[in-house]
């Protein structure tokens, strides 16, 4: 029953409330890696090993709440159809690595979603807090606490040197890896994102387009995060991250202000035909799905729009993708029947805004 | 639009490649994209993995011999409790498990280094139980920072302060050291 919600009761409370500089930052999300001593790493170790690993994590991690409020339940990747595995994915909830390459793979879910522990990922433990906004800070605490709860149950791999032991060398030491997603369609209207993501690189952040590659972000969405993991302390690598999305945010916002001013009607525009394709649209692929999104949700931002809420960019940008299609529909769907089925969930899901008021 | 591969199924990947700055686009259906092995954009790889990145940077710069010494050279250092060999862990660009830190210490500080921007130790959180006395240890580390900044403040009251806590600290860590065994 509870997988069913998970997976049918598709919005998880990243997607669905708004967190600080909403308009802005759509979540943030802060994951640990973490291994058990006694054991080889996923790459290499014994089915045995792997087997083991589930077992403690489901009774030890998956039989108790972590507090009265949050239980995790733990679902074996064997056991999901691909068609549950890919919606996980595509919610963010776990890696594709892990739902595609990992016989052994598990995941520990609570309940409202924000916090997710991959076993036998890439490193044994993977603990994931997901969060609506800009609250970096706050899931970094959320995933210590975890952190601390999980220690309890096991001995972890560290060395006083070289902090946490990982299986790449890219994350030894916190294990941390800090990001925020942000929907930037003003730096990207004027062009500063060109400019900018080459100097957020030399900061020793990495900057993505999540649904697409480099500036040709889908949705203008991108992802920053850290890329350094030793050396540094947690709370500073949360804090150098955040200097720089605050910095992005101050710019996103006198981009969107110099647009209002010197394009207002062509903004305007551009913002009512991306609505009016999403509500009348019968076939739409997507690229023009993400494109008109952003502009949607601009247009609520700025306040062209009215009485809708200003997650669907959030929420439509994870629905319409191919995983979650095939779940809305109940089943398996080719490429064109995608594109008719994506047109009637937005069409559906703005006359559901529309009637609300 | 049509795979541009098969010419029969609609293309439902599309790469834009930059090489040298030269833009192509590249459309496919999911079935040539599989085949092609670019499916990797949904593995969220794109492409080229950390993995091929990190091989050639493990690879680089460590010997100056020639490459056929660097290899024998290496195939000597074996993980006691993995059986991993540095090259493999070279081709892979992952450890089998967390021995291999301390097998292939002497060659790693290059790549930390290079990794995280030149750092090699670690300054973050240390866990409870597997961390041991070492959260004992840097506390003592960091109140003689203070003890010494007291001094030449001369705010000597506090200083005292600061160093019978110290004292207290070495002789709890000097306790542990007996009673468990220093690991």
């Amino acid at each position: 029953m509870s997988l069913e919600r998970f997976l049918k009761n598709a919005v998880s409370s990243w997607m669905s409330e708004e967190g600080p500089d909403s308009d802005i930052v759509l979540s943030s999300r802060i994951r640990l890696a973490r291994n058990l001593k006694e054991y080889k790493f996923p790459i290499i170790f014994s089915r045995d090993e792997a087997v083991e690993i589930i077992n403690w994590a489901r009774n030890g991690l998956g039989s108790e709440s972590f507090s009265d409020t949050c239980s995790f339940e733990l679902l074996t990747m064997n056991d999901l159809k691909p068609i549950e595995k890919r919606v996980l994915v595509e919610k963010h909830l776990v890696s594709p690595n892990l739902a595609e390459n990992a016989p052994y793979g598990a995941v520990l879910l609570s309940d409202n979603e924000e916090i997710s522990v991959m076993i036998n990922e890439e490193d044994h433990i993977r603990i994931q807090c997901l969060y609506p906004g800009l609250q970096l800070k706050e899931a970094l605490i959320m995933a210590g606490k975890i952190d601390d709860w999980i220690e309890e149950k096991g001995v972890y791999a560290f060395d006083e040197e070289r902090g946490y032991l990982t299986s790449c060398p890219t994350n030894v030491g916190t294990g941390l890896r800090a990001s925020v997603m942000m929907h930037l369609p003003g730096l990207v209207l004027t062009r500063q994102i060109n400019r900018i993501i080459p100097a957020i690189n030399q900061l020793g952040l990495v900057v993505r387009g999540i649904y697409g590659e480099g500036s040709e972000a889908l949705g203008n969405i991108f992802q920053i995060s850290n890329q350094i993991t030793l050396g540094k302390s947690e709370e500073d690598i949360v804090e150098d991250l955040l200097s720089v999305v605050e910095q992005i945010i101050d710019r996103e916002r006198s981009a969107r202000e110099a647009l209002v001013k010197t394009s207002d009607i062509q903004l305007e525009d551009r913002v009512f035909r991306s609505y009016g394709i999403l509500s009348n649209a019968r076939v739409i692929e997507t690229k023009e799905a993400a494109k008109c999104l952003s502009d949607l949700r601009l247009g609520i931002d700025l306040g062209y729009i009215k009485n809708i809420s200003k997650t669907i960019l959030n929420e439509l940008m994870i629905l319409t993708q191919p995983g979650f299609l095939q779940q809305y529909a109940g089943g398996p769907l080719n490429p064109d029947e995608r594109d008719i089925r994506r047109a009637a969930l937005i069409r559906e899901r703005l006359i559901l805004e529309e009637n609300r008021e | 639009m049509i795979c541009e591969q098969c010419n029969e199924r609609p293309a439902t990947l599309h790469f834009t490649k930059v090489v040298n700055g030269e833009k192509s686009e590249v459309h496919l259906c999911d079935t040539c994209a599989q085949e092609k092995g670019q499916m990797s954009l949904f593995n969220g790889n794109a492409g080229f993995s950390i993995n091929d990145l990190l091989g050639g940077l493990l690879n680089g710069g460590t010997f100056h011999h020639s490459s056929h010494n660097a290899v024998t050279h290496r195939e000597e250092l074996r993980c006691p409790k993995c059986h991993m060999i540095y090259q493999q862990f070279v081709e892979i660009g992952r450890f089998g498990c967390s021995e291999c830190y301390k097998t292939f210490k002497n060659h790693l500080v290059p790549v930390l280094k290079r990794l995280h921007s030149g750092n090699i130790v670690h300054t973050g959180k240390i866990p409870k139980k597997a961390g041991g006395n070492i959260s004992l240890k840097k506390r003592i580390e960091e109140l003689k920072q203070d003890l010494k900044q007291s001094i030449e403040q001369e705010e000597f009251e506090r200083a005292a302060n600061i160093r019978d806590e110290v004292r207290a600290l070495e002789k709890e860590v000097n306790n542990g050291q007996e009673g468990g065994g220093q690991s």
